[in-house]
C-alpha cells in the first residue's frame, strides 16, 4: 500500500463496482478488476495512481501485482493526469487512409499541444489509441465515452469549441 | 441486382429497430418460444445450423453447426456462451451496428446458443470503447428479461438463461477467443494455448463455446426460414449473407448486408465507389490480418471464402479496406505494422520482438533511412514469425505486409533508393 | 501406452505426456526456456518448436502431448529453421555482454545461443533498456536482460504461493518485476534465482564474486530445518561462495528455502573466531590448540572435583557425531545434565520419557493428505519445504486448519481456529468435537463444549482418508507444551489421524538418537538456573534459550565455561573462559538426521576458517585428555556406527494423565524469527535484511 490511505471504494464508487461483480459467478470476485478499474479512473479525474490500484486489489481480494499487470496491459487505463476532455485519436488504417493523420497535426496545432499530453489549462489531452472499430465514419475520435465521426478541420474545431 | 439486408440488418430501415417492439412485430423471439417449449431440440438446431453453412463470423470462418457440436450438453456442471464483440481488427466495424441497430438478435441468438450447448449463462464481450452500443444491448437485456425471454424458468419452461456483459479496456488481442476468456476472469488478455481447447476447458476452466456476434445474431433467423433458405442465398462453401464493412477511399464508406458471393465490384458500387474520381489500387478484403490484393486481382473476385482465396487473400470479418491509386504503401504498411506491434500481448518472443521489429524497419525506411537489405529482411523476420507463436495476431502481423512487398515490391525499392516515396516529387 | 518416433528413434510414453518430457526420457534434446517440469506451462518462449509430420507449423514440444504413432523431428531443417528464428529473436534485444553479466557461464540462453545462434545480429535498431527496481536484499534484477520466459511469475503464484512478481505492460514493454519499488518476501524467493534461465535475477549476496566456472562444487545437507535439503555447497579459494539445491524429489524437490541458501554467509561472517582463547586473571589471549585443551581439561577438573552440576548445552544443529561424543564425554565424566531443547518451557512430559520427534508421513507423502491440522504452528516459516507439501495438498483441496496462538499469513487457504480461549482451549473444543462424533468420552475434555468452527475440524479430520495433525514450533514454545501433545494426541487417535511432533531444528532426531537429553539429570530450563560449569557447543544463550537473561546470568555465575563455537563475541568473552574454534556445517564431515528418521551424511565442503577444527575432533582429543574409554575414533563414521544402533524413542502419551492449563496462556510465548535460530543464520547479513528476520514483521497478523 502506498501513503495515501483514504477509502476510494465507499458510496457510489463501491456501489458501481459492487454491480459488476453481482455479474460473475460468486467466488470469482476478480472479474471484475477491469470494470473496478475503469469506475475508480472514471472517479479520479480519467487516471489510475497505485494507491488506487492497490484498493482494487485490497477490494476483490487479488495481488496488487495482478491488478498492476491488468491495469498495464489494456490501453484504456491511464496512469499519468489527462486533461478533462481526453481526446482519443484513431490511428489505424482506415483513419490513416481518410486523412486522420494531417487532422491530428492540425488538432495539436489548435490545442498547442502534442499527442500525448495535456493543456495547459487542463482541458484537453490527446491519446493516440489503435483502431476504434467505426471505420466506416473515419476519421474518427472519442472523446468520453462519444465517437465523433467524419471529422473535418471544420467539424473537429467546433466540436471542440463546444466543449466546456 | 444486389440484394441487401436480409438477415442481420432486415430491421435497420425501422425506427427504433432496436427495440423489443420492433423486433418481436417482425417475428423476434419467436424461435426462442419453439426452442424453449420444447418444439425445436438441439439436435434439430445444429442440424439446421449446420445446413446452413453458415461459418464463423470472427475472421477464421469455422463451421458453426460443427463448433456447437463439441460441447456435450448434458454434461453436467456449469458450461458457458460467449460472444465476441471485440471488433478490434481495423477495418472491421459491423458487430458495432448489429448492436446498435437489431440487439434483440443478438440476444435471441446467444439464448438460443446457450440452449443448444447445455449453458445457462451467457457473456457478451464487447470493446470498451463500445458505450453506445453497449448501452443499447443492455437495454436489450433488460427488456428481454422483463418480456419473460431471459432470467428463471423462461416462459414456463424450467430453462433458465441470463446475460452478462464483460466490457473490454482496449486491447485487441482480446479478440482471440482465449484472450477473452482470460480477460473476463480479471486478468491480462493472453491467449491460452490450446489444446485444451474452450469446449472443454473455456471460461472458468468450464466447457464454453465462443462465437461472433453476427455468427450468433444470424442464428434466429436461420431458424426461422430454416438452414436451407440461408444456405441457398449464398454460394458453394460458403451459406447465406454477410456483412462487409467497407472503409477507405470510398465516397460512401459504411457495412453493407449481401449475399455471399456478391462480386467484388458490385460492394464497390454499393459503397459509392472511389472517392476524388480516383481508381482503385488495391483492397485488404478481410480486415487488416488479410493479404493485400491489387485492383486487377480484386476487381475479379467475388466476395465469398474460395474467390477470395482464388484471388490470393482471405474473407476474414469482412472488412474490405479500399486503397486509392495515390496510396503509399509503404507508409500504410507502416500504419499496419504499428498496430500490430501496439497490440502483441507479449508472451511469445517471434511476436513481441518481431512486430517492433518490423515496425521500425518500415518507419526507417518512410524516414529514408532504408537500406537495401531491408527488403529481405522484412520478408525474412515476417517468415521467422509466421507459424511460430501462440496464437493469429502474430501470423496476422505479417501477411498484409509479406503480400504488400509482394505485389507492390517497387514502391519500397523506390524508398529506400530515393529516400522518398514514387509519389513524392524530388 | 502409445509409440512415438523422435528423429527416428521409437520412444514409448504415456498418452498425453508431453513432448519434451518424452524427449528428454530419450536424452533428445530439445532446448527451452519456459518449459519447466515443476511449473504450469506457458509455452510462450517458443524455443522448443519442433517439426511434427502432418503440423504446417512446428509445435512447442513443451506443450504437445504425444498421441500414438506421432513422428517427430527436433533436427529437421523446419524444427532448426523455427529454433534458429526465436533464438534470433530473443537476441535482438538483450545484451550480448556474457563477459560481464553475473551469469555468465551458467546462462540457458548463452548456452542455446552456442547452438542456435548466428555469430552476428542483424538487428540494426536501438536495443530495448529496462529500468530495475529494488527487489529486496537477496534478489538483483537487471531486467535488460530478461526473456519473458515468466518462470519466476509462475513460481510466485504457483509454489510460493505469493504472487509478487508479474509480467506488466503488453508488447515490447511487457515488463517482469514489481512494478513498484518492493521487496520480494517470499522464504523461498532464492528459488527464483535458480529458476531464471539468464542473469536477470541473480543472487545479491552472491553477485560479481567470482564467475561460475572457477567454482567448485560440494554435496551437503541443510543446516537449518529438520528437512534435510539436498544443497551443493560452490565454493573458490577454501570460502562458500553460495549455496544451491541439489534435486531429490523426496525431500525437498529441486527448492531450497532461503533459509538454507544465504545462510553460507554467517560462515563468512567477520565474527568467525579462528583460533582459541584461553581468559586468565581476566584477560584473554589466544593460544595454540594443546594449551587451550588443557587449560578446559584443568578447569572443568577442578570443578567436577566437587561437582557434577556441569552443564552440557548444545545446539540441535550440531551433527549427530557432535552431540552423541558431547554427551559421551559428558557422561564420561559423570555429568547427566544434557539437553538440547533450549526454547521448550513446558518439560512436564520428560518423566515419562522422551518421544523423539518425527514426520509421520514421509515429505512426499504430505502433498497427497487429505486433511491437515497444525497445532501451534507457522509451518511456513518454520518448515519452508514441508509447507510446500501441505501447500500442493491444499490446491489439489485438502483442507487444513490451524489452532495457533495468533493468526499467521499462510500461502495457502486454511481455516483459523483461533480465539480469545486460547490454543489449548482450542484444541480442547476440537478434541471435544472429535470425540463427540466418534461417541467417545474422556475426562480431559468432559468440561468442555465444542464450538461449530471445532465441529468442522473434527469432522474433517474424520471423513479425510488421509489426515495427520502436526504439532510445530509454536506448540515446543509453549508453556502448556505436554497438554499440547496431549490433545492432539487424543484427536489424531480418535480421528483416525497420524501424529507428528515435528522436529524443527536441523537434528533434532539425530540428537535423540545420540542421546543427547537429559535422561537422570537437569533439562535446559533447570540448567538456566545456575550451574557450576558450562560446557556449551554451538549456542548463544542470550539468544537461543526461552529466557536469554536468565540463561546468561546462570553462565556469568558459573565457575568455568567451556564454549565451544564457531563465532566470537564480546557477550562470550564475558562469561567464558574457554573459546574452542569449531567449524561449521560447510567445514566438517557429519550427519543430519530429518524429520522423518533419514540419516543423511556429508563431507566437509571447505577447510575450517583459520586455526578452528570440526567439533567431533575436539571431543575426541578432550575424550581422550580425560582419559575417557572409547575415544581413539580415526573417522566420524565410526561415531556414527555407535549411534546408529540406538533408535527413537515414542511415549504413550495417552497413557498420561494431565489436566488443562486454568488460564490462556498463549500470551507467555515467544515466536523466534526463523532467521534467530541459530547463531550462523543470525550472522547472515542478507537474511537479516528481510522481513522475516523479525517476529513483528513475519507475516503475523
Ligand atoms: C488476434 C485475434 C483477434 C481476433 N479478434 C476477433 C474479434 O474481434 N471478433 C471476433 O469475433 N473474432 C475475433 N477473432 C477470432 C476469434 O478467436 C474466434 O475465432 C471467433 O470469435 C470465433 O467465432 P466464430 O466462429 O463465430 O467466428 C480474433 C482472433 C485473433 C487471433
Ligand atoms: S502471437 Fe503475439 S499476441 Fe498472440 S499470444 Fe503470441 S505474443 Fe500474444
Ligand atoms: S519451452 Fe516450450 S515454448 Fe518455451
Amino acid at each position: 500500500m502506498s501513503s495515501s490511505t483514504e477509502n476510494f471504494i465507499q458510496g457510489e464508487v463501491k456501489e458501481r463496482i459492487d454491480r459488476w461483480i453481482a455479474e460473475y459467478p460468486e467466488d470469482q470476485r476478480q472479474s471484475a478488476c477491469m470494470p473496478a478499474l475503469r469506475i475508480v479512473q472514471e472517479c479520479h479525474d480519467g487516471y489510475l495512481t497505485t494507491d488506487l490500484m492497490d484498493q482494487v486489489a485490497e477490494y476483490l481480494g487479488m495481488a496488487p501485482i495482478a491488478v498492476y499487470e491488468v491495469a498495464t496491459f489494456y490501453g484504456n487505463y491511464n496512469h499519468q493526469p489527462v486533461g478533462k476532455y481526453q481526446i482519443n485519436w484513431c490511428n489505424s488504417i482506415s483513419c490513416y487512409l481518410r486523412g486522420g493523420e494531417e487532422l491530428r497535426e492540425k488538432l495539436e496545432e489548435k490545442l498547442g499541444v502534442k499527442t500525448g499530453e495535456v493543456s495547459a489549462d487542463g482541458k484537453f489531452s490527446i491519446k493516440k489509441v489503435e483502431c476504434l472499430g467505426a471505420c466506416g465514419g473515419a476519421p474518427i475520435c472519442k472523446i468520453g465515452k462519444d465517437y465523433h465521426e467524419n471529422l473535418t478541420e471544420e467539424s473537429l474545431f467546433k466540436l471542440l469549441d463546444e466543449l466546456e | 441486382m444486389v440484394y441487401q439486408n436480409e438477415n442481420c440488418f432486415r430491421l435497420n430501415h425501422l425506427e427504433n429497430s432496436w427495440d423489443i417492439e420492433t423486433y418481436v412485430a417482425n417475428g423476434g423471439y419467436e424461435v426462442w418460444k419453439k426452442v424453449v417449449s420444447g418444439e425445436l431440440e438441439p439436435a434439430d438446431i445444429i442440424e439446421e445450423v449446420k445446413e446452413s453453412n453458415i461459418r464463423g463470423r470472427g475472421g477464421a470462418g469455422f463451421p458453426t453447426g460443427l463448433k456447437w457440436s463439441f460441447m456435450n450438453r448434458e454434461a453436467p456442471g456449469q458450461k458457458y456462451i460467449v460472444c465476441n464483440s471485440d471488433e478490434g481488427e481495423p477495418g472491421t466495424f459491423k458487430d458495432r451496428d448489429i448492436h446498435r441497430y437489431n440487439p434483440h438478435a443478438l440476444v435471441e441468438g446467444m439464448a438460443i446458443a446457450g440452449y443448444v450447448i447445455g449453458a445457462s449463462q451467457g457473456y457478451n464481450y464487447i470493446r470498451g470503447e463500445f458505450w453506445e452500443p453497449y448501452q443499447v444491448f443492455k437495454n436489450a437485456i433488460n427488456q428481454a428479461r422483463e418480456a419473460g425471454f431471459l432470467g428463471k424458468d423462461i416462459l414456463g419452461s424450467g430453462w433458465d438463461f441470463d446475460l452478462h456483459v464483460h466490457l473490454g479496456a482496449g486491447a485487441y488481442i482480446c479478440g482471440e477467443e482465449t484472450a477473452l476468456i482470460e480477460s473476463i476472469e480479471g486478468k491480462k488478455g493472453q491467449p491460452r494455448f490450446k489444446p485444451p481447447f474452450p469446449a472443454s476447458y473455456g471460461l472458468y476452466g468450464k466447457p464454453t463455446t465462443i462465437n461472433n456476434t453476427e455468427t450468433l445474431a444470424s442464428i434466429p433467423m436461420i431458424l426461422a426460414k430454416g438452414g436451407k433458405w440461408f444456405n441457398d442465398l449464398g454460394v458453394k462453401n460458403a451459406g447465406g449473407t454477410k456483412l462487409y464493412s467497407v472503409s477507405g477511399h470510398v465516397n460512401n464508406p459504411g457495412n453493407f448486408e449481401v449475399r455471399m458471393g456478391t462480386p467484388f465490384k458490385d460492394l464497390l458500387e454499393l459503397a459509392g465507389g472511389i472517392w476524388k474520381g480516383r481508381q482503385l489500387k488495391a483492397v485488404i478484403p478481410g480486415g487488416a490480418s488479410t493479404a493485400v490484393l491489387p485492383a486487377e486481382k480484386a476487381l475479379e473476385m467475388n466476395m465469398d471464402y474460395d474467390s477470395i482465396a482464388k484471388a490470393g487473400s482471405f474473407l476474414g470479418a469482412g472488412s474490405v479496406i479500399i486503397m486509392d491509386d495515390q496510396t503509399d504503401m509503404v507508409k500504410a504498411m507502416k500504419n499496419l505494422s504499428h498496430f500490430y506491434w501496439d497490440e502483441s500481448c507479449g508472451q511469445c518472443t517471434p511476436c513481441r520482438e518481431g512486430t517492433g521489429w518490423l515496425y521500425r524497419m518500415l518507419t526507417r525506411i518512410v524516414d529514408g533511412k532504408g537500406r537495401p537489405e531491408d527488403i529481405a529482411a522484412l520478408k525474412d523476420v515476417s517468415g521467422k514469425i509466421m507459424g511460430n507463436v501462440i496464437c493469429g495476431l502474430g501470423d496476422a502481423a505479417t501477411i498484409a505486409l509479406t503480400s504488400a512487398v509482394e505485389h507492390f515490391e517497387h514502391e519500397f525499392v523506390h524508398y529506400i533508393e530515393h529516400g522518398c516515396s514514387i509519389y513524392d516529387r524530388t | 501406452m502409445v509409440k512415438v518416433e523422435i528423429n527416428g528413434q521409437v520412444i514409448e510414453a504415456k498418452e498425453g505426456d508431453m513432448l519434451i518430457d518424452v524427449a528428454d526420457s530419450a536424452q533428445i534434446s530439445i532446448p527451452r526456456f519456459c518449459y519447466h517440469k515443476k511449473l504450469s506451462i506457458a509455452a510462450n518462449c517458443r524455443m522448443c518448436l519442433v517439426d511434427v509430420e502432418g503440423a504446417w507449423k512446428p509445435l512447442p514440444a513443451c506443450a504437445t502431448p504425444v498421441t500414438d504413432g506421432m513422428k517427430v523431428h527436433t533436427n529437421s531443417p523446419k524444427a532448426i529453421a523455427a529454433q534458429k528464428s526465436v533464438m534470433e529473436f530473443l537476441l535482438i534485444n538483450h545484451p550480448l555482454d556474457c563477459p560481464i553479466c553475473d551469469q555468465g557461464g551458467e546462462c540457458e540462453l548463452q548456452d542455446v545461443a552456442m547452438d542456435y545462434g548466428d555469430d552476428v545480429s542483424r538487428y540494426s535498431e536501438s536495443k530495448r533498456v529496462v529500468g530495475d527496481k529494488y527487489a529486496g536484499p537477496l534478489i538483483q534484477t537487471d531486467m535488460t536482460r530478461c526473456i519473458h520466459c515468466t518462470r519466476c511469475v509462475r513460481f510466485g503464484q504457483e509454489i510460493a504461493g505469493m504472487m509478487e512478481l508479474g509480467a506488466t505492460g503488453r508488447s515490447e514493454w511487457m515488463e517482469i518485476g514489481t512494478y513498484i519499488e518492493k521487496s520480494i518476501d517470499s522464504e523461498m524467493s532464492g528459488n527464483m534465482i535458480d529458476l531464471c534461465p539468464v542473469g536477470a535475477l541473480t543472487s545479491k549476496p552472491f553477485r560479481y564474486s567470482v564467475r561460475a566456472w572457477e567454482l567448485k562444487s560440494h554435496k551437503g545437507i541443510a543446516a537449518h530445518d529438520s528437512i534435510g535439503s539436498n544443497i551443493i555447497l560452490h565454493s573458490k579459494n577454501n570460502e562458500v561462495k553460495r549455496v544451491v539445491p541439489n534435486e531429490n524429489e523426496a525431500i525437498n524437490e529441486v527448492w531450497l528455502s532461503d533459509r538454507d541458501r544465504f545462510s553460507y554467509e554467517g560462515i563468512n561472517s567477520e565474527e568467525r573466531l579462528t583460533q582459541p582463547m584461553i581468559k586468565k586473571n581476566g584477560q584473554w589471549k589466544t593460544v595454540d590448540w594443546e594449551t587451550a585443551l588443557q587449560f578446559s581439561v584443568e578447569g572443568l577438573k577442578n570443578v567436577l572435583a566437587d561437582s557434577t552440576d556441569v552443564g552440557v548445552l548444545a545446539s540441535a544443529n550440531s551433527t549427530v557425531e557432535e552431540l552423541y561424543l558431547l554427551q559421551k564425554m559428558a557422561r564420561g565424566l559423570g555429568v547427566e545434565n544434557i539437553d538440547y531443547r533450549h526454547r521448550q518451557i513446558d518439560f512436564g512430559m520428560d518423566q515419562h520419557g522422551f518421544h523423539t520427534p518425527l514426520l509421520q508421513d514421509s515429505i512426499e507423502v504430505v502433498e497427497k493428505l487429505n486433511a491437515v491440522l497444525l497445532v501451534g504452528s507457522y509451518l511456513r516459516k518454520e518448515l519452508p519445504i514441508l509447507n510446500l507439501r501441505v501447500r500442493k495438498a491444499a490446491m489439489a483441496g485438502a483442507k487444513v486448519f490451524t489452532v495457533n496462538t495468533e493468526s499467521f499469513d499462510f500461502n495457502y487457504k486454511v481455516s483459523n481456529a483461533q480465539s480469545d480461549a486460547g490454543m489449548v482451549f482450542e484444541l480442547a473444543g476440537v478434541a471435544k468435537a472429535v470425540a463427540d462424533i466418534k461417541g467417545a468420552k474422556h475426562e480431559l475434555v468432559a468440561d468442555i463444549t465444542a464450538n461449530d468452527a471445532q465441529k468442522v475440524i473434527a469432522q474433517a479430520l474424520i471423513d479425510a482418508k488421509a489426515a495427520s495433525v502436526f504439532v510445530g514450533q509454536i506448540s515446543q514454545l509453549h508453556p502448556d507444551y505436554a497438554v499440547i501433545k496431549r490433545l492432539a494426541d487424543l484427536i489424531a487417535e480418535l480421528s483416525d489421524a497420524k501424529l507428528s511432533i515435528l522436529p524443527i531444528a536441523a537434528n533434532e532426531v539425530g540428537a535423540h538418537l545420540a542421546g543427547f537429553l537429559p535422561k537422570n539429570g537437569k533439562n535446559s530450563a533447570q540448567m538456566a538456573q545456575g550451574m557450576d560449569a558450562f560446557i556449551n557447543l554451538n549456542i548463544e544463550p542470550e539468544a537461543d534459550f526461552a529466557d536469554g537473561d536468565n540463561a546468561l546470568a546462570a553462565m556469568k555465575a558459573a565457575k568455568f565455561v567451556v564454549n565451544m563455537t564457531a563465532f566470537d563475541s564480546e557477550i562470550q568473552r564475558e562469561y567464558a573462559d574457554v573459546l574452542l574454534p569449531v567449524a561449521t556445517f560447510a567445514e566438517t564431515a557429519g550427519t543430519f538426521v530429518n524429520a522423518n528418521g533419514l540419516k543423511q551424511s556429508f563431507k566437509m565442503a571447505v577447510e575450517p576458517k583459520g586455526e578452528a577444527k570440526a567439533a567431533w575432533k575436539i571431543l575426541r582429543v578432550l575424550g581422550n585428555l580425560f582419559n575417557l574409554n572409547g575415544f581413539d575414533y580415526v573417522h566420524s563414521n565410526e561415531v556414527l556406527q555407535e549411534v546408529f544402533d540406538a533408535d527413537t524413542s515414542a511415549v504413550k502419551f495417552s497413557e498420561i494423565a494431565i489436566a488443562l492449563p486454568t488460564t490462556n496462556n498463549d500470551a507467555k510465548v515467544k515466536l523466534v524469527s526463523p532467521y534467530q535460530m541459530d547463531a550462523v543464520v543470525r550472522r547472515a547479513p542478507s537474511l537479516q535484511a528481510t522481513p522475516d528476520a523479525n517476529v513483528e514483521t513475519m507475516g503475523r497478523g
